[in-house]
């Protein structure tokens, strides 16, 4: 039609909107570097060398799991936010070796295995974290105080065994014993107002997270400020639970979602024989997520909606 | 009638801020948008302070002889006959269709299958224009004295059809067979780039509302809404000025895809049409204001619908609304806007959303509302990734349903789960593929699935 012109014929819509998963997934890296920061200040260069390493072997784990599904690879920048949310949630003490099994493992098995991107049905550094705990649980648990590096347990730990109170203060900015990234809810807090703020995540599930974690434990007797701020229940409500893949599609779903993963880190922490149980929660609760989207499926237009409680004629 | 504002500068600078203008007002007043889902891509109304131009007559048009939702025209004329400039030169008896006129006089000099901007080759009427542009014209009709059987008829004969996009024939959406309480004039134009109707308002909107008020006397209806968005708000203040003491302008707050009539009825009327039923079902008819000021045009004047308002805009030298016959060919409205500007990639026949995609010679027909040149940088493809289940198609899918879900349903060829999880309500607005991060071409996907469907069906 115009001379010298071949036109592209596409189908509609002929516009798009800007966000790519690369922009999603590199946005979530940034969101997670002040915990990142924070953990290196805390308790020194041997965390960096962690994340460092935790990155670099669920890129190249992601690059020969790929290769060996006969997938193009391409640098989308998920197995980056899989190696660096792995080493968030370690402890500052582990040896190098334990990132790359922990990586590997997370990206092969929690990844790899079920399909690559989009496909896995568990959050893959969780699947990471949970091997790690379950194969060398004496590492897993050594926690060192921040700064000095002396050997000492983890707030919830030391609540565990009945011992006293810690400062809600050190608790939010993050000068407590704990894994690199989990301890400042501070540094954890402005990482996730920025994926809100973007929309790239759905306040829905760290507040119905947190909100319960914080109100069953009003109602048992705990204070629920130090069970809401201590251990991991921030970077999981905000990083881990907001997981597209795994977790529901639909707001209602992601509310609950978060309710469900709130109740099983009370019931863990309280009756359970961890002082945490965020890793476990999510897991739990990303194994409910086909079940979750099944019935929380947007009324369609003009239809009167299926509910689940009436049964199909 | 309103001056002509300052001219929008070219391309993407005057659009951005004829936009952010309207954002501010539109914050402080109380607008109503209740349909769910939907986007908000950047209006990019290049053209909506330029006035409707008339270019020259086309050397030779051709007239499509199906143009509309229906069956197609039988010719009434031969290779070599002379007509006249709204003679009728197709017609059919079957009960879904609308004659088609010729829209210049001259000389038939050819019939032969022609592409629609659809991508349909359809038996089409080409006319060599004598350039005397001579006329006929059907008696005028007083719109108070005529019967209402009359006034239909009329509204048949003028060949009128749904200009908004659709193409549905309009006497037969005026001749519902339930009784309704509500006619609702579509002055919404939700796409980016499209200002045809919003020129139209502006500068002819006494005919829009003439038009409205003989649609309200055929169906019997007392209330007439016109519903406008808010970033046209010049075309808010002069209808409503127009429409006092008679019908009402419903301000509504901008979204795509409003301008679709389920979610517009929704929206105004707080209806919801049932699935696989019709607006009527509801008590309403909904008409688009270029189609209401047709019927001003073949009832008052006897003209039939030979002419419509085009947006010409995107990478064109000179973006413009012309108003122009039926069968113009594209590159004469082009030629008419100083050309293109710079690398073309893609030529789209509508709105961006829901438009197609043309890559040859293809005239304006009864539904063109615009077209649109975009350049080489804006359609490069982008390689379709993994779906990581953001849900962001779920959150903007107008009618509730679960694109994502329905994409890997129809990949997998699992047609009887499409059909439970309402992929044939899928009115391929494109808002899902809008917003999807892995660039999945998700409503290629669904019309993919509704191919299945019919086949499981048969």
């Amino acid at each position: 039609m115009i001379p010298g012109t071949r036109l592209r014929v596409s189908p509609s819509p002929h516009l798009k909107d800007r966000v790519s998963v690369r922009l999603i997934m590199f946005t979530v890296v940034v969101a997670l570097l002040p915990a990142s920061a924070c953990g290196v200040y805390l308790f020194g260069l041997h965390a960096l060398w962690v994340i460092l390493v935790s990155v670099a072997s669920a890129l190249i784990s992601e690059f020969l799991g790929y290769r060996a599904m006969g997938k193009k690879f391409t640098m989308d920048g998920s197995a980056v936010i899989t190696g660096l949310l792995l080493a968030l949630c370690l402890p500052p003490t582990v040896p190098l070796w334990m990132p790359v099994v922990g990586s590997s493992f997370a990206i092969l098995v929690g990844k790899c295995a079920f399909g690559g991107l989009g496909q896995n049905l568990f959050n893959p550094a969780l699947v990471g974290r949970a091997f790690l705990s379950l194969s060398w649980p004496a590492l897993m648990t050594t926690w060192v105080s921040p700064f000095e590096g002396v050997s000492t347990a983890t707030p919830l730990g030391t609540w565990k065994a009945g011992g006293g109170d810690t400062s809600l203060s050190a608790l939010f900015l993050g000068n407590v014993a704990g894994c690199i990234g989990e301890t400042s809810a501070l540094a954890i807090l402005l990482g996730g107002i920025l994926l809100i703020a973007f929309r790239y995540i759905d306040w829905k599930t760290p507040l119905s997270y947190i909100g319960t974690v914080g109100l069953l434990m009003f109602l048992l007797g705990e204070d629920p400020l130090f069970h809401m701020l201590a251990g991991g229940l921030f970077l999981g409500a905000f990083f881990m639970a907001t997981d597209y893949v795994t977790t529901p599609l639909t707001g209602k779903g992601r509310v609950i979602f978060g309710l469900g993963a709130g109740l099983l880190v009370v019931v863990i922490r309280m009756y359970g024989g961890m002082p945490e149980g965020v890793t476990y929660s999510i897991l739990i609760m990303n194994a409910f997520t086909p079940l979750i989207d099944r019935y929380t499926r947007p009324r369609v237009y003009g239809t009167v909606g299926k509910k689940w409680w009436v049964r199909k004629k | 009638m309103l001056e002509p504002g300052p001219p929008a500068s070219k391309r993407y600078g005057g659009a951005e801020r004829y936009e952010s203008l309207f954002i501010v007002s539109s914050k402080f007043s109380c607008s109503m948008s209740g349909f769910r889902g939907g986007v908000h891509p950047s209006g990019l109304k290049l053209t909506g302070f330029k006035r409707i131009e008339v270019p020259p007559l086309p050397p030779r048009v051709v007239i499509p002889l199906r143009q509309h939702l229906g069956a197609p025209c039988d010719p009434l004329v031969e290779k070599g006959a002379q007509v006249k400039t709204g003679q009728k030169i197709g017609d059919s008896n079957a009960p879904v269709s609308a004659p088609v006129h010729a829209s210049v006089s001259g000389t038939v000099a050819e019939l032969s299958p022609r592409r629609l901007p659809t991508g349909d080759r359809v038996l089409s009427v080409v006319i060599e224009s004598d350039g005397r542009d001579e006329w006929v014209r059907m008696p005028p009709l007083d719109p108070e004295k005529a019967s209402k059987e009359e006034l239909l008829q009329r509204v048949r004969e003028a060949g009128i059809v749904g200009m908004g996009g659709a193409g549905f024939p309009t006497h037969v959406k005026l001749n519902p067979p339930k009784k309704v309480d509500t006619l609702l004039i579509n002055g919404v134009e939700c796409e980016p780039y499209i200002t045809a109707d919003h020129r139209l308002m502006l500068e002819e909107g006494e005919k829009v509302v003439e038009g409205a008020k003989i649609m309200a006397r055929i169906l019997g209806v007392t209330r007439v809404l016109i519903a406008i968005e808010d970033n046209k708000p010049d075309a808010i203040e002069h209808m409503q000025k127009l429409s006092e003491g008679w019908g009402e302008v419903v301000k509504l707050r901008t979204k795509y895809p409003q301008g679709d009539e389920r979610h517009l009825l929704k929206a105004v009327l707080g209806r919801e049409v049932p699935a696989g039923g019709l607006p009527l079902d509801v008590g309403a008819v909904v008409q688009n204001v270029a189609t209401s000021k047709a019927v001003h045009d073949a009832v008052k004047l006897g003209i039939p619908l030979v002419e419509r308002v085009v947006t010409v805009t995107g990478a064109v030298a000179e973006p413009k609304n012309l108003r122009v016959r039926v069968g113009t060919p594209f590159t004469y409205l082009l030629q008419q806007c100083g050309g293109a500007a710079g690398k073309v990639g893609k030529v789209v026949a509508g709105g961006p959303m829901m438009g197609f995609a043309v890559h040859e010679e293809v005239p304006v027909v009864k539904t063109t509302g615009c077209v649109l040149l975009m350049e080489e940088r804006e359609v490069g493809e982008e390689e379709e990734g993994p779906c990581i289940r953001c849900g962001r198609c779920v959150d903007a899918c107008p009618m509730g349903l679960m694109p994502t879900h329905l994409v890997r349903l129809v990949r997998k060829k699992d047609f009887e789960a499409c059909l439970q999880y309402n992929l044939t309500s899928c009115d391929e607005c494109g808002c899902c593929a809008y917003v999807c991060p892995s660039k999945i071409p998700i409503v290629h996907v669904i019309r993919e699935g509704k191919k299945g469907i019919r086949r499981l069906k048969k």
